[in-house]
């Protein structure tokens, strides 16, 4: 799989080696035809929506639906993106989501309000991270195992914490979140979140050495470390990112379903690594990109609505998803392959 | 070199696994759902309540990961305690086959008098029924139904036709003179079987109300989640509509969350299962949930009831016979605000 990526080892979509023109160019066109053709197909998506329902897909409501449904599992690929990028996988991410969620809403932790909700969410989700990262890190776990082991028992907590009923959210301040009046100059706060985690996320990991570290370690582990860099303690950071974005995901969950629940987050796995592979990240580490991710997230989540808006169903839908998954990568590999 | 490392990582392992388990702790204060409401359970009293022959019951469930399947554990639980001359062998519940055939075939072993199985896949646990009643152990088959008939003495468990059934007719009902009224149905886990057969319950329904029109049905995952995810979307597929019905209550939180954060209010809406969550909003009746369509947990606390029977060699007091009979489908009652009092105790979270 890695043999096709040229020499330098650092791919992110835009940053690349000074010194070496050619490859420097031929990277940022590559990258740039990457992108645009996702674009293409979220416009050829547009399109379909547009001409199939256009009152009620061409809305600012649905606009504001598509974002706000893109939120959670959009803020969970960011983390996610940076952990493929390193080569590692994580496996357990829905685990986590409904873990924190369901933690973050018993009566116990409600009693101490909006604060005691996010702070109790994040918590959890960097709780379950630094395991995660201890275990991969230093425990010298394979990333697949370790995660699965995680993916199990965070289930299982979640369980055993709600004893498999739905907790419904009572505090005033989380729920209001989730309103029509919440909305500032039209745009929902979850929808604010998820473009602050994802500016901040294309920043780390495309303006500054912790990102190279990433790119570093993921596309040759060993001559990252002969290089210097702390792969241990990088791959640490990196699990704990993800179990960080988890948090923020299952707080914005509970703002959006009003509950917490051992379901929650039912899936995430799949569907992360599916949005970051159609954005371009490697599964084989080496190369990430933020916005391809976003952009894979978004392509899924107007799927779905269109679908939803045509009344399509579930059977369709999941086999439509799955013809798109691979027409979209089919077009990328064409695309990037031609120029 | 690699022993040297390891001595090393273990120590620094050591000093962040201090760290976590410290704010593990802090956070363990928070895991606490403790609440005065009593577990769901019904009232109604058992069939005879004069002490006979003493009966040990097995009961083997799946793992409870939802309210209702919670709520069953409860009812067979408070009912056998109400009986003195009942004692319950209880497994721990599990959604894997092998494991669930392995507890019962413990309490095959254990000589248990008779048997309660709500199994996690019926048609795979027919076996392991089969050698129960091989070994002359009665089984009560509850709900998720036994390949066979051989497999079981008697058979309970609810009606998911009839679910939709008299979901249809009580939207058909509230919606009748209305011309074009419009109907949407926000459906469950569409890979199980029931949840066809709830639909086509629903439809059958509909038929009779020729002004009726279902315009609209997409599949949740009886998850909250879901509700909020599906329902939020045919909220902006249809700008206009007259009723919905949603399959299941548990879903029906996030359909409700999702209404609110839509700001509409202009249909009725019925739910599934009974959840007490959507009892209260009945009762209320201030938002859009009018009514419920039962698929009563309680039916586990009947199962209890027939087999003492069985272990007893009794028959159904009411009846004429004198024997219990082979298979109960029970009754999918319409609970409105009319009649929420009544089934509240029965209610699950």
């Amino acid at each position: 799989m890695t043999q096709h990526v040229s020499p330098p080892r650092d791919g992110t979509d835009k940053t690349a080696p000074v010194g070496q023109p050619p490859s420097w160019r031929g990277m940022l066109v590559r990258a740039d035809v990457r992108t645009l053709s996702l674009l293409g197909v979220l416009a050829v998506l547009i399109l379909i929506g547009g001409i199939t329902k256009p009152d009620e897909f061409l809305d600012t409501r649905n606009l504001q639906l598509v974002l706000t449904q893109a939120s959670v599992i959009g803020v969970v690929t960011v983390g996610m993106t940076f952990v493929i990028t390193s080569g590692g996988i994580d496996l357990s991410v829905g685990a986590i989501v409904a873990l924190s969620s369901v933690w973050a809403t018993t009566v116990a932790t409600q009693e101490y309000g909006f604060g005691g909700i996010l702070f109790t969410a994040v918590l959890v989700g960097v709780g379950c991270g630094l395991v995660n990262g201890l275990l991969i890190a230093y425990g010298g776990m394979v990333p697949f195992i370790a995660t699965l082991a995680m993916l199990a028992s965070a289930r299982g907590l979640a369980l055993q914490i709600t004893d498999g009923k739905t907790q419904i959210v009572t505090v005033e301040g989380v729920l209001d979140l989730g309103e029509r009046d919440a909305y500032v100059l039209g745009i929902p706060p979850l929808v604010m979140v998820f473009a602050v985690v994802t500016i901040i996320g294309w920043l780390i990991l495309n303006r500054t050495t912790f990102g190279r570290r990433t790119v570093a370690v993921g596309g040759n582990a060993e001559a990252a470390r002969l290089a210097g860099i702390d792969v241990r303690r990088q791959r640490l950071y990196l699990y704990l990112l993800s179990g960080l974005c988890c948090g923020i995901a299952a707080f914005l969950l509970i703002i959006l379903s009003g509950s917490g629940q051992n379901t929650n987050g039912n899936l995430y796995e799949l569907d992360a690594i599916a949005a970051a592979i159609i954005g371009g990240t490697l599964l084989t580490g080496g190369r990430g990109t933020i916005t391809g991710s976003v952009l894979g997230v978004l392509i899924f989540t107007t799927i779905t609505n269109i679908f939803a808006l045509n009344n399509l169903q579930s059977d369709v839908q999941q086999i439509a998803k799955g013809a798109i998954i691979v027409a979209a990568v089919l077009v990328q590999r064409r695309t990037a392959s031609t120029t | 070199m690699p022993e040297l490392t390891n001595r090393f990582t273990s120590r620094r392992g050591l000093l962040f696994g201090t760290a976590a388990v410290s704010a593990g702790a802090l956070l363990a204060g928070c895991t606490s759902n403790e609440s005065d409401d009593e577990p769901a359970a019904n009232d109604q009293p058992a069939a005879e309540d004069k002490p006979g022959k003493e009966v040990t019951i097995g009961f083997a469930g799946p793992q409870a990961d939802h309210g209702w399947l919670n709520a069953i554990n409860d009812n067979a639980k408070s009912r056998a305690k109400k009986y003195s001359d009942v004692t319950l062998e209880i497994t721990e519940g599990s959604n894997d086959t092998a494991q669930q055939i392995g507890q019962i075939e413990t309490l095959i072993n254990k000589k248990v008098d008779v048997l309660v199985v709500l199994p996690a896949d019926g048609k795979a646990l027919t076996q392991v029924g089969l050698k129960a009643m091989r070994a002359g152990i009665p089984v009560v088959n509850l709900d998720r139904i036994f390949n066979t008939p051989q497999a079981y003495r008697c058979w309970i468990g609810g009606d998911n036709y009839g679910m939709g059934l008299n979901a249809g007719h009580y939207i058909g009902e509230k919606l009748k003179g209305k011309a074009n009224a419009r109907v949407i149905e926000l459906a469950g886990l569409d890979n199980l079987e029931l949840t066809k057969q709830r639909t086509q319950g629903f439809d059958d329904a509909l038929k009779n109300y020729p002004n009726i029109k279902k315009v609209a049905r997409q599949a949740a995952e009886f998850t909250v989640e879901s509700g909020q995810a599906k329902m939020a979307q045919l909220l902006q597929a249809q700008s206009k509509f007259d009723a919905l019905w949603n399959h299941d209550d548990d879903q029906g939180v996030g359909a409700l969350r999702a209404i609110e954060q839509a700001g509409r209010d202009d249909f009725l809406m019925v739910g599934g299962a009974g959840a007490l969550s959507a009892f209260q909003a009945i009762k209320q009746d201030n938002g859009v949930l009018k009514a419920t369509v039962l698929y009563p947990p309680t039916m586990a606390a009947s199962a209890i009831d027939l087999a003492r029977a069985l272990g007893q060699g009794k028959g159904v007091s009411g009846m004429a016979e004198f024997e219990i009979p082979a298979s109960l489908t029970l009754y999918s009652a319409v609970v409105d605000k009319d009649n929420v009092d009544t089934y509240m105790s029965t209610g699950f979270k």
